[in-house]
């Protein structure tokens, strides 16, 4: 009764397949994300990696990833919503509001803008978390109530212009050091190169405690061959970045919140109950989990995070718009989906969301450079959508057997 | 010798993987009989009636069916219900939001090209209420019905499909003495029309008022069929249904039993859609150190309502009582302030309430005491690891690292992680809500060991369990339940299971008398 059953000895090549097929979700979606890009560098005769269009790349798709980051961690605990588009659209109004018709500092708006978000998200996580309506209809309910709000705060005219420094948020790049002179800008590459180490640093530290506590089952052939991926691809990113105008500030503010969110999801305290919650409800309540005020402030997270899409979009097109943001929220639910969510809950990555977004932004950006019409993109970023979610079905339905 | 038998159920033997759930088990009913049925839960009373209605189809099992003078091979339900074989399941099958109308001939539609034909429907749904008792329109909402009429439109139902064989499981668990009472002249009537019913119950009053003859099943065997006379005492059919050998396993276990830990006082709690309802009635209830303590009951006898309603207020509404830990009431009133208070639930549908199956052992077993592994909110993940690792070797579940999904463990492993995650919660009283269902024996005999070791540590145990014979050989003293209140509290020298079970099929009337 008492021996302790040894870890079953099996084959290291079998071992290492194991592995693979459990990993085959993300594997299958960095596939998918570099043929895509080289598809589309060949297609467009290399207009894709230029470092121009990697810096728009980057720059116009951050609103869309800022939301799927609040987005990922709705629909993780089984939530969905719908009204981050309308959200989008209202904060970036107020914005315009306080700064140019009531002279308010741009950033003490910036600020106020980012409350707004909160009580935004308060309003409807009372609604979901407390009074049990569904979030799906909560939300619909929020995409029609703030687009209103939208237009009425806007008297359905356009605000323009901002001031440069609110516009630097959406549109900014970070001084560049070499003074204009030099080929690259020398404070990007330094940036590239202190993530990439950073990155190397976390994966071997995470690697040793792993080891120490047994737990690690991903071979070491995978986890260079992984590391050394990444590391190529930070550091070229770097390099086109630093070759057009340097690191674009949006870049910096995403940076942050992928490192934050992902440390929230993975480790803390609340990113754990947001899984429990949408793994087993029952489970979850029945083990002490305080399941309506983690919903509650999850909702409110994700206005915070809608507000300041708001800004950076708002700034970025330097004009606050009544039609601001409609359709934001179903890339967001795309990127989530296809960066591996699970429908019903529990599942789900924040760096999935955020390839899922950048898979559909180079789509976005491939096409336009491509001429092709909206009609066509919208028709194969619905297919693209259905099939990575087909995929995780039948890959889910294999793996059962 | 040559009675007129409208079923011969012979030598039917059905097996489950790993499980024999039926043995050659052979019943007769008699033509227009009302015809009992009774066990323990868990005996095969259940099975060997959908192996009749075809649930399980033909082909699946061993042995013979003769229905009404034919040999049978029903490969599904329709096959039963249009030979005349109706079974009524103890979860209501009704469409709540439909008629009452349109449910008795949901799937039987009374239709003219297509088309339903409205008059029709509610002029022959009229006419089958009348006969069942039931006053209400047709149209009426299924869900503006209580649960008693509910079951009469079951009957109706049944009636409809020109029933010649009516089964009920368990027709009264969830009713009220009234509408039992009103449930049992109907059957009555019925069996006056010419109708023959097979009433699965553990009420034994009821079988001795209402049925003709009874069939013990005991352990997937039949052990006897008596015939119902005044002399058959309710004493006799407890005897058959509990006479098994009790010398199943279990560890030895020298109890070191302290001080008083918790105290359940005038507990009451009712149903929480039925708010009339009472589910659980002034319950008192105690456990002392290093004690455990058994919760001996029948299916709706309000064991897991007890539990879950002391644990967070998890079930049922307008509860009342108190609950004292050393003498000092605490506040129970949500999970989280329950366990802050010592008190822990090991549910009893560990896939529904127990487990995020999608998830590991790792976070399934810190998912309780979580805050306790954190410091400002993020999770010290290595000691996690730990911990769990911990838990994987001294409970020995079986997995090869503490990073493996839950949902494809076995059941025995499964509760042993659930298990691990209220231990390392550190409570002072587990409550276990059938800690052995649906684990093999080898798995039962180490959760006993895990159950006697706690006790060891001086915490209380509270197991509440279906089996007598597990609730016999594990407890040091044993409350019953019946219909929501305990009535009576044995010491483990005192529990036989005749004694257990005539406790537990106690009616509240001989109580008032």
């Amino acid at each position: 009764m008492t021996a302790t059953t040894p870890a079953p000895q099996t084959g290291v090549l079998q071992r290492a397949s194991r592995f693979l097929a459990g990993q085959l979700r993300q594997i299958g979606l960095f596939i998918a994300l570099i043929v895509i890009v080289v598809f589309f560098e060949v297609a467009t005769q290399g207009i894709t990696l230029k470092p121009i269009n990697v810096s728009n790349l980057v720059v116009q798709n951050s609103y869309i990833l800022i939301l799927a980051i609040g987005m990922v961690m709705v629909i993780i605990a089984g939530h969905i919503d719908l009204s981050v588009g309308s959200v989008v659209a209202f904060t970036g109004a107020m914005a315009g509001v306080m700064i140019t018709k009531w002279g308010i500092p741009w950033p003490v708006a910036a600020v106020l803008c980012l409350v707004l978000g909160a009580l935004i998200g308060c309003w409807q996580g009372f609604w979901i978390a407390y009074f049990k309506i569904p979030a799906f209809i909560v939300t619909l309910a929020g995409m029609l109530t703030f687009r209103g709000l939208t237009q009425i705060t806007l008297q359905n005219q356009q605000i323009s212009p901002f001031p440069d420094g609110f516009r630097a948020i959406g549109s900014g790049f970070l001084p560049d050091l070499g003074g204009g002179v030099s080929f690259v800008e020398p404070l990007t590459i330094v940036l590239g190169v202190l993530s990439a180490v950073a990155l190397i640093a976390a994966g071997i530290r995470g690697r040793l405690v792993r080891r120490r506590y047994n737990v690690e089952d991903e071979p070491m052939p995978w986890f260079v061959a992984k590391t050394a991926f990444t590391t190529v691809l930070i550091l070229l990113v770097a390099f086109l970045l630093a070759s057009y105008r340097g690191t674009p500030i949006v870049l910096i503010i995403l940076a942050v919140l992928v490192v934050a969110y992902s440390a929230v999801m993975a480790r803390s305290v609340f990113g754990r109950h947001i899984y429990a919650i949408g793994g087993n409800l029952n489970a979850a309540a029945l083990s002490g989990v305080k399941t309506q005020r983690v919903t509650f402030l999850l909702f409110v997270n994700m206005g915070v995070l809608s507000a300041l899409a708001g800004l950076v979009f708002t700034a970025q097109l330097n004009l606050a718009n009544p039609k601001a943001g409609d359709g934001f929220e179903l890339d967001a639910i795309a990127a989530v989906f296809i960066g591996g969510a699970a429908v019903t809950g529990g599942i789900g990555r924040v760096t999935g969301a955020i390839i899922g977004g950048l898979i559909i932004g180079i789509l976005n950006n491939g096409m336009s450079i491509l001429g092709v019409g909206t009609e066509f993109q919208s028709l194969i970023k619905g297919l693209v959508l259905l099939a990575a979610v087909a995929f995780d079905v039948y890959n889910k339905r294999r793996s059962g057997k | 010798m040559l009675a007129d038998n409208i079923l011969e159920m012979r030598s039917i033997t059905k097996s489950f993987p790993g499980v024999l759930a039926l043995r050659d088990v052979s019943i007769d009913v008699e033509r227009g009989s009302i015809h009992a049925i009774c066990g323990e839960n868990g005996a095969g009373k259940s099975t060997l009636m959908k192996v009749l209605s075809g649930v399980y189809p033909h082909g699946s099992y061993d042995g013979e069916i003769v229905f009404d003078g034919e040999s049978v091979a029903f490969k599904n339900i329709n096959d039963s219900e249009d030979a005349g074989v109706v079974i009524i399941h103890q979860e209501l099958a009704l469409s709540p939001y439909l008629s009452i109308a349109e449910n008795i001939f949901l799937g039987n539609e009374r239709s003219r090209f297509g088309f339903i034909d409205w008059n029709r429907t509610n002029r022959e749904a009229a006419e089958l209420l009348q006969r069942v008792g039931l006053n209400d329109n047709p149209i009426t909402r299924i869900s503006e019905l209580g649960v008693g009429k509910q079951q009469l439109v079951e009957i109706a139902k049944a009636l409809s499909k020109k029933v010649k064989l009516l089964i009920l499981d368990e027709p009264t668990a969830a009713l009220n003495d009234s509408d039992s009472e009103h449930l049992l002249d109907l059957l009555r009537q019925l069996q006056k029309q010419g109708i023959t019913s097979i009433i699965i119950s553990h009420k034994l009053n009821e079988i001795k008022a209402i049925a003709d003859a009874v069939t013990i099943i005991r352990d997937g065997r039949n052990i006897e069929t008596l015939e119902m006379d005044e002399l058959l005492g309710e004493d006799r059919i407890i005897r058959g249904m509990v006479g098994r050998d009790l010398e199943s396993r279990f560890p030895d276990h020298e109890p070191h039993i302290g001080a008083e830990l918790l105290r359940i006082e005038d507990w009451t709690v009712h149903h929480p859609i039925d708010h009339d309802r009472v589910v659980v009635r002034e319950a008192n209830l105690t456990v002392r150190e290093g004690e455990i303590v058994g919760i001996a009951g029948l299916m709706g006898a309000g064991r897991t309502e007890l539990a879950m309603s002391v644990f967070g207020h998890s079930y049922g509404v307008g509860i009342s009582g108190r609950v004292l830990k050393r003498g000092v009431e605490v506040k129970t009133n949500t999970v989280s302030a329950a366990i802050k208070a010592g008190i822990a639930y090991a549910t009893e549908d560990r896939k529904r309430y127990g487990l995020n199956l999608i998830d590991d052992i790792r976070h399934n077993i810190s998912a309780s005491a979580l805050t306790s592994l954190a410091r400002m909110g993020w999770v010290n993940e290595s000691r996690e690891v730990v911990v769990a690792e911990s838990y994987r070797k001294s409970m020995n579940i079986k997995a090869p690292t503490v990073e493996a999904v839950t949902g494809k463990l076995s059941g025995g492993n499964q509760q042993k992680v659930v298990l691990s995650k209220w231990m390392y919660a550190n409570p002072d009283v587990l409550i276990l809500d059938e800690p052995t269902r649906g684990i093999d024996v080898g798995a039962k005999y180490e959760i006993y060991g895990i159950i006697n070791r706690l006790a060891d540590e001086g915490k209380g145990v509270i197991v509440i369990s279906s089996e007598l014979p597990e609730l016999m050989g594990i407890c040091d003293r044993i409350y019953t339940l019946s219909e929501g209140r305990i009535t009576a509290e044995l010491s483990r020298e005192d529990a036989t299971a005749e004694r257990l079970m005539q406790h537990m099929t106690q009616e509240r009337e001989k109580d008032h008398l």
